[in-house]
């Protein structure tokens, strides 16, 4: 990326006693996978782009656990939560916006019980209400009439029934959105939920990803927007698995719309 | 001696509802094994869902054909039953069609006429279930866990419809008095002819006699339940009621677990402290669940729910690329080791004595629960409001916490948050490195 990215932390906020709109919840895929890594600076592009006022944690924040608890491991996911609740809580966060389904899921959901109450939204629903409000124009015509189809992560979509913000801005595009024959609620999952990112699948006939992209490809979609950066990985991979890497691209939300 | 049939009637009606309230005590008292949990929040949402989802059939007609069908059966065996309460006053009292002489003719020929057509539908409906089942081999229905009792129970319950509504329209249509009053018998009276040069005692008497077995059918029918994946058709009422309301992805925060880690994390705290009065007994044994015991209620009252219809297990990512993971089985497992635990109960006079078995292991295996990506696709797909990942949850915590049997990649993963907050290798300071790559 060639222009430079300003991104302010909590502790930058505080030093000169300001709050800023919103908290920008990076997660730990956002923060070291490199190509999850590729979609933070997208979005961060959107929200410079779009003059908002916003900031990270930077250092202080850690793991939010859901990978732990969906592991069986309640003990690390409630250490982890109270340690960033305590740090939210000091710095008055109000409002947070990440680009994880499963963080998005995790605080919003389940930090509340454990003293962390605050507004939550997934990426495509802040970037919907960045354009409702003009704050964010999209120009050009990068990707007018090109095939694109959405795949639902589960913790988005089922999980929270967030399904319309990333179709919307989708569509704000002027792409030709194809929907793939399981979507929405039916949406097949990418196969890495549940911890499974982190382990090798069970003795089956199938991987997960590679069923999940051949749904993808069904709709013959020059583009596979994702909206997490587990599936992102899952379906990149299900991609080049199929050697269908030179002509399909797999994109997060926020690339397509941080080039739109 | 004119009120033998009477008596008779009376006697078969007590022992048939006696031995139905011994059956549902016996559930109750089963699914009470389970521990409490608090469903008194959203009532007006719950009260929704069950006008919707069990009354309204919504999640069904999800899949339009069988749906449909479904909605068929459902409707006419719950109106066809209407006419049971006739067949009950008559039998208690020794009347006959006790409906004629209540109601304006045209009424109960509307009624019945209607009984009629739905008896139709029902029989048209489940005889394309029959061959779903049988001929066409639907795959939802074909699955391992479908193979034995619970494929003869799928069946049995079928030809159980045909047989009572066989009988319902048998017994009209030997009712030669209902026949010359010519109202109501829209089908029947196409069924008459069949026993044309039959001698008036001779119909009477097959009048008699489908009217006899159409009752105890009804009662054998009602003792069958208990046995079958067709304790859904009361269950599911309850169990819709009692299903999850809040987000899909919210799983629950184990309240022991929270006491635990604010004593960790409260340097106040004093370790050697005596736990105040009565937390002894808050405090559950163990941390998740290996056995159905450690389930809650409600997940136990799924269990009895369940349909066996496999909507589930259809749409389960790792079912669907051959894992052996299947939430169905999860149900299913469930129930049949709750009824293993219940039949140990009743053979120790109430109390459960240690079989050496239990839920994990025996029932569910590591490998099953391992596979499983938390997608929530079975919970939606379940037409009645069932959670089999409730329960992956909590035998997946029971296998992390009590026996630190996590598949090792993932103990890698837990050790790497603890030690710098992402489940990768890298350093906490490192976290901002992005911003300047
Ligand atoms: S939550 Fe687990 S059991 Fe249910 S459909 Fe998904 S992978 Fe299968
Ligand atoms: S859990 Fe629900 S969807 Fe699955 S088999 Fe039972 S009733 Fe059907």
């Amino acid at each position: 990326m060639s222009e430079e990215l300003k991104v302010p932390t909590m502790a930058e906020y505080m030093a000169e006693g300001k709050q800023p709109e919103i908290l920008f919840w990076v997660g730990s895929a956002g923060s070291y996978d490199d190509r999850a890594k590729k979609i933070t600076k997208a979005f961060v592009k959107i929200l410079n782009k779009a003059k908002v006022d916003f900031a990270v944690l930077g250092t202080e924040e850690s793991n939010t656990g859901d990978v732990a608890k969906r592991a069986g491991n309640e003990f690390l996911f409630q250490m982890q939560a109270v340690m960033n609740i305590e740090v939210l809580n000091a710095y008055e966060v109000k409002r947070i916006v990440t680009c994880d389904p499963h963080s998005f899921n995790c605080i919003k959901n389940e930090y509340p019980g454990l003293g962390g109450q605050y507004e939550v939204i997934h990426h495509t629903q802040f970037i919907e209400e960045l354009i409702a409000s003009g704050r964010l124009t999209l120009g050009g015509d990068t990707y007018k009439g090109k095939r694109i189809t959405f795949h639902d992560p589960c913790y988005l979509g089922r999980a929270n029934s967030v399904y319309d913000a990333p179709r919307d801005v989708l569509k704000k595009t002027n792409a030709n959105l194809i929907e793939m024959k399981r979507h929405k609620g039916t949406a097949l999952c990418c196969g890495a939920g549940g911890a499974q990112m982190f382990k090798d699948a069970e003795p089956g006939n199938k991987e997960i990803n590679v069923l999940r992209t051949e749904d993808a490809l069904e709709t013959q979609p020059e583009i596979i927007a994702t909206g997490c950066p587990y599936c992102n990985t899952m379906m990149t991979d299900g991609v080049k698995f199929k050697e269908k890497e030179a002509e399909i691209k797999v994109m997060d939300i926020a690339e397509l719309i941080a080039n739109a | 001696m004119e009120y033998i049939p009477n008596i008779i009637f009376a006697v078969i009606l007590i022992v048939g509802i006696g031995f139905f309230a011994r059956n549902i005590k016996k559930l109750i008292r089963n699914i009470k094994l389970g521990q409490e949990v608090d469903a008194s929040d959203n009532k007006p949402q719950r009260w929704k869902n069950m006008a919707y989802i069990a009354l309204g059939q919504s999640k069904m007609v999800k899949r339009p054909i069988s749906g449909f069908l479904h909605v068929i059966v459902y409707v006419g065996f719950i109106i066809i039953n209407i006419e049971v309460l006739e067949i009950i006053i008559d039998g208690l009292f020794g009347t006959h069609r006790i409906g004629l002489s209540i109601l304006p003719n045209t009424v109960y020929g509307f009624l019945i006429g209607t009984f009629e057509i739905l008896a139709v539908l029902v029989l048209v409906a489940v005889s394309v279930f029959w061959i779903r089942r049988n001929v066409i081999k639907i795959k939802r229905f074909l699955s391992s866990e479908m193979k034995g009792w619970p494929k003869s129970d799928g069946n049995i319950i079928l030809y159980f419809e045909v047989v009572l509504m066989a009988l319902f329209l048998m017994m009209n249509a030997t009712d030669t008095e209902f026949q010359n009053l010519g109202i109501g018998n829209i089908i029947s009276q196409c069924i008459a002819p069949l026993f044309d040069g039959v001698s008036p005692e001779g119909l009477s008497a097959i009048e008699r006699t489908a009217w006899w077995l159409h009752i105890v059918g009804i009662l054998i029918f009602l003792n069958y339940l208990y046995f079958s994946k067709h304790l859904h058709i009361l269950l599911a009422f309850p169990n819709v009621y009692f299903g999850k309301v809040e987000p899909k992805g919210k799983f629950n925060n184990l309240e022991a677990v929270t006491a635990e880690v604010k004593l960790m994390m409260d340097p106040d705290a004093d370790p050697f402290a005596a736990a105040p009065e009565g937390a002894e007994d808050d405090v559950p044994a163990k941390f998740g669940a290996s056995d159905v015991m450690d389930l809650s209620q409600i997940q136990l009252l799924n269990a009895y729910t369940c349909t066996e219809c496999g909507r589930c297990t259809s749409e389960c990512p790792a079912n669907l690329t051959g894992k052996k993971l299947s939430p169905r089985k999860i149900m299913m497992d469930t129930r049949d080791r709750l009824e293993e635990v219940g039949k140990n109960i009743d053979a120790n006079n109430g109390e459960f004595k240690d079989d050496g078995k239990q839920l994990l292991g025996d029932y569910i295996t590591n490998e099953e629960l391992w596979a499983c990506t938390t997608c929530n696709a079975c919970v939606e797909a379940c037409p009645v409001s069932i959670n089999p990942l409730s329960i992956i949850m909590d035998m997946r915590r029971y296998l992390v916490m009590e026996q630190s049997a996590a598949p090792m990649e993932l103990n890698t993963m837990m050790t790497n948050i603890e030690n710098n907050g992402a489940p990768w290798p890298y350093n906490q300071m490192d976290r901002l490195n992005w911003k300047d790559e």
